[in-house]
């Protein structure tokens, strides 16, 4: 497949794929595959960041390449790794007799490298450059941030044992972050930045509609509504859209094509997290309720009494 | 025979779009060489007509943090918007002048940065208020003295003294391991020491969780009754912000996040730019609408990493005791550690009676006074030995 040629190619592809996204993410997403810099997406969970990534590597027709951070990650699971027990056992195997050096040089090469994902991300034989997902950055601490830096300037990574592998195509590198904790600016300065925001209503029944077909129309348009509406709400753990897409699909799974009091309560657990912010709303689930079905049809509602 | 293709909108445009970067420089934005060299190799690739286009591309070079964007958006409807009449008439603005607005719209940019005089005058009051006091200085003293009561000069020497505090935060365990001599035994090396001596594991190397500090958020009360121990408390803030994680917000009716403010080297300009952005100094008190503000905008960025949280108020609150407590109990389960600060327990005879100090007492850790530098430094050895568990 060939890289988009307008912004508005990027928007088809995205939109093929069932990704509905701004105007101004395409524009994003041009502009990093143009200039060839990664591009750091930050925004509240589940409001389509590492989607957006995975998409990305459908639209190009590359390999998606993930790596996920936690606390503590280092080089031996982002990089590489010896493969220990198979070099201990072929040295054990060629004996007293084989030259020293000839086995160092043997049980040193490529054969007996793990390949993480951030090696396979710059030394691959794919066709088109890989999609390199390095998810929830924030996740991770300083030390490795300052890895990344590194990498990310002149891709390439050094193996003692083997040299310095250079990267011989760029990969389109996609950083996410939930933002709980900042990172670091000189990071952030390789990258172009996004902020993806919560969509408004009619982007929202989209991204259902198009992620949950299973959800009828006027319920794909009710749940949208009462998630906004949620969001209005004081509430420690605002639902973002996964949640919106979990909550139709339950309610699509108990056969639901309209959304009331009741099925609202037995199944909100689909969107709020936390027992506090459901207490809050179980007393106002009727009222929610019935301006989400105002809110979704607004013609209607006048002409009721 | 030149043709009015796109390279000569691009010659046009490359002063204006450094007069841009110069703008959002001032504002605090990272605009630097690389990102305007960026801004001009995107603006090669879209179509400079659509106007939503251009925003965006220079919205994606110019930004990196979620709060620079509304900054960032202001500055582009002052800076891009339509031309004014003298624009047209081939006065470009930004154009051999030192400012790149005209007046009106620097005027505009700067009400929407929030400058405007009143907040001056108040500055001036604040440091007034300080020196008119008078007093001794010998340092013991110095140490039990009020901070109500300090003079300038006092204040200075706190200031050092605060810088020089033996003490720092407690440290906890990461997940990230270290070679060390003993702990758990590290299989990588331990395989690699013995692929080296032909295929025998004869030595085992350890290795265990690196420490670090635990990051310390401060959230501060500036309200009118606070009044009397904000500047000092601003200074400690300060110091213990140039050696420690420290996370500092303001607060009188509303939250106000300092710590970037903070980071600057200078005391005075750092104060500086605090009273700049904190719009309430010396107002009333919502301490649940604050506790509750970071609870939502805050706590999961800044309560990560076992972090200890240390609120300051004296508790006079104007708002709901009832949410004060639930939020705080929100709080205490985020955080490793929920101390609370009172400069009012350091007065004789003091009983937390207050609504707001009444119906915190029961889910803070510790409950300290905050009046003098002794009880600061009683704060910095408690933070000192904290336990690597929590204490309840």
């Amino acid at each position: 497949m060939t890289a988009p040629a307008s912004i508005e190619d990027v928007e088809r592809r995205l939109r093929e794929r069932r990704y509905i996204g701004d105007r101004s993410l395409a524009t994003s997403i041009f502009l990093s595959l143009k200039l060839e810099k990664p591009l750091f997406i930050e925004g509240e969970a589940g409001v389509g960041k590492t989607e957006a990534a995975k998409v990305m590597a459908e639209v190009l027709g590359a390999r998606l390449i993930r790596l996920q951070c936690y606390e503590g990650i280092d080089l031996a699971h982002a990089v590489y790794e010896w493969n220990y027990p198979r070099q201990l056992l072929h040295i054990r195997l060629l004996g007293e007799s084989e030259d020293r050096r000839t086995a160092e040089r043997e049980i040193f090469s490529s054969e007996f490298l793990l390949r993480r994902p951030l090696l396979d991300a710059i030394d691959n034989d794919d066709a088109i450059p890989p999609v390199l997902l390095i998810d929830e950055i924030d996740r991770s601490d300083e030390e490795f941030e300052a890895f990344l830096l590194e990498l990310l300037s002149d891709f390439q990574v050094s193996i003692p044992e083997i040299g310095t592998i250079k990267a011989r195509q760029v990969p389109f590198v996609v950083i996410t972050s939930n933002r709980t904790r900042e990172v670091h600016d000189a990071l952030k300065r390789r990258c172009l930045y996004h902020w993806i925001d919560y969509p408004d209503l009619d982007k929202e029944v989209e991204i259902v509609r198009a992620r949950a077909p299973e959800a009828a129309d006027g319920l794909a348009r009710e749940v949208a509504a009462l998630v906004q509406g949620l969001r209005g709400m004081d509430l420690y753990k605002v639902p973002g859209v996964a949640e919106t897409l979990d909550w139709a699909r339950s309610l699509a799974a108990l056969g639901a094509t309209r959304i009331d009091p009741t099925l609202v309560s037995a199944t909100m657990g689909a969107a709020l997290k936390y027992q506090e912010d459901l207490e809050r709303v179980r007393e106002q689930v009727p009222a929610l309720v019935e301006k989400a079905q105002r809110a979704s049809y607004p013609a209607k509602s006048e002409a009721t009494p | 025979m030149i043709s009015r293709g796109p390279r000569q909108a691009d010659v046009d445009l490359l002063p204006r779009l450094g007069a841009f970067a110069r703008l959002l420089h001032d504002a605090g934005l990272e605009a630097g060489p690389r990102r305007l060299t960026d801004a001009t190799r995107a603006l090669a690739f879209i179509d400079l007509k659509k106007h939503d286009d251009f925003r965006s591309a220079l919205r994606t070079v110019f930004v990196s943090r979620k709060e620079d964007i509304p900054t960032f958006e202001a500055a582009f409807d002052i800076f891009w918007a339509p031309p004014d009449p003298r624009a047209a008439a081939g006065v470009m603005p930004g154009r051999g002048r030192s400012l790149p607005l005209p007046p009106e719209r620097a005027q505009a940019w700067a009400n929407a940065l929030g400058l405007n005089t009143s907040q001056l005058n108040r500055e001036r009051q604040d440091s007034e208020f300080v020196a008119r006091s008078s007093g001794y200085s010998a340092q013991e003293l110095l140490r039990h003295k009020d901070f109500e009561e300090m003079t300038w000069a006092e204040t200075e020497q706190v200031r050092r003294l605060l810088e020089q505090a033996p003490w720092r935060v407690a440290e906890r365990k990461t997940r990230r391991l270290r070679p060390a001599r003993t702990g758990r035994i590290d299989l990588r090396r331990s395989a690699r020491h013995a692929i080296r001596s032909s295929g025998e594991l004869m030595t085992l190397f350890h290795r265990r969780p690196r420490v670090r500090r635990r990051p310390l958020v401060l959230i501060c009360d500036v309200s009118g009754s606070m009044e009397r121990y904000s500047r000092l408390l601003m200074i400690f803030a300060h110091a213990i912000a140039r050696r420690e994680d420290l996370e500092a917000f303001v607060f009188s009716t509303r939250l106000t996040r300092i710590t970037r403010l903070l980071r600057h080297r200078d005391v005075d300009r750092a104060l500086d730019s605090v009273s700049k952005s904190v719009h309430d100094f010396s107002g009333g008190t919502r301490i649940g609408d604050a506790i509750a503000d970071f609870n939502r905008r805050w706590a999961r960025r800044v309560l990560g990493h076992g972090a200890v949280v240390v609120i300051v108020s004296d508790g006079w609150d104007r708002g709901d005791p009832a949410q004060l407590s639930a939020e705080l109990v929100h709080l205490r389960r985020s955080a490793h550690r929920l101390i609370w600060l009172n400069p009012l327990l350091g007065s004789e005879g003091y009983e937390p009676l207050t609504r707001g100090m009444a119906a915190a007492l029961p889910f803070c850790d510790d409950f300290l006074a905050a009046h003098n530098l002794q009880a600061l430094d009683d704060l910095g050895r408690l933070l000192a030995g904290l336990d690597s568990r929590s204490a309840r």
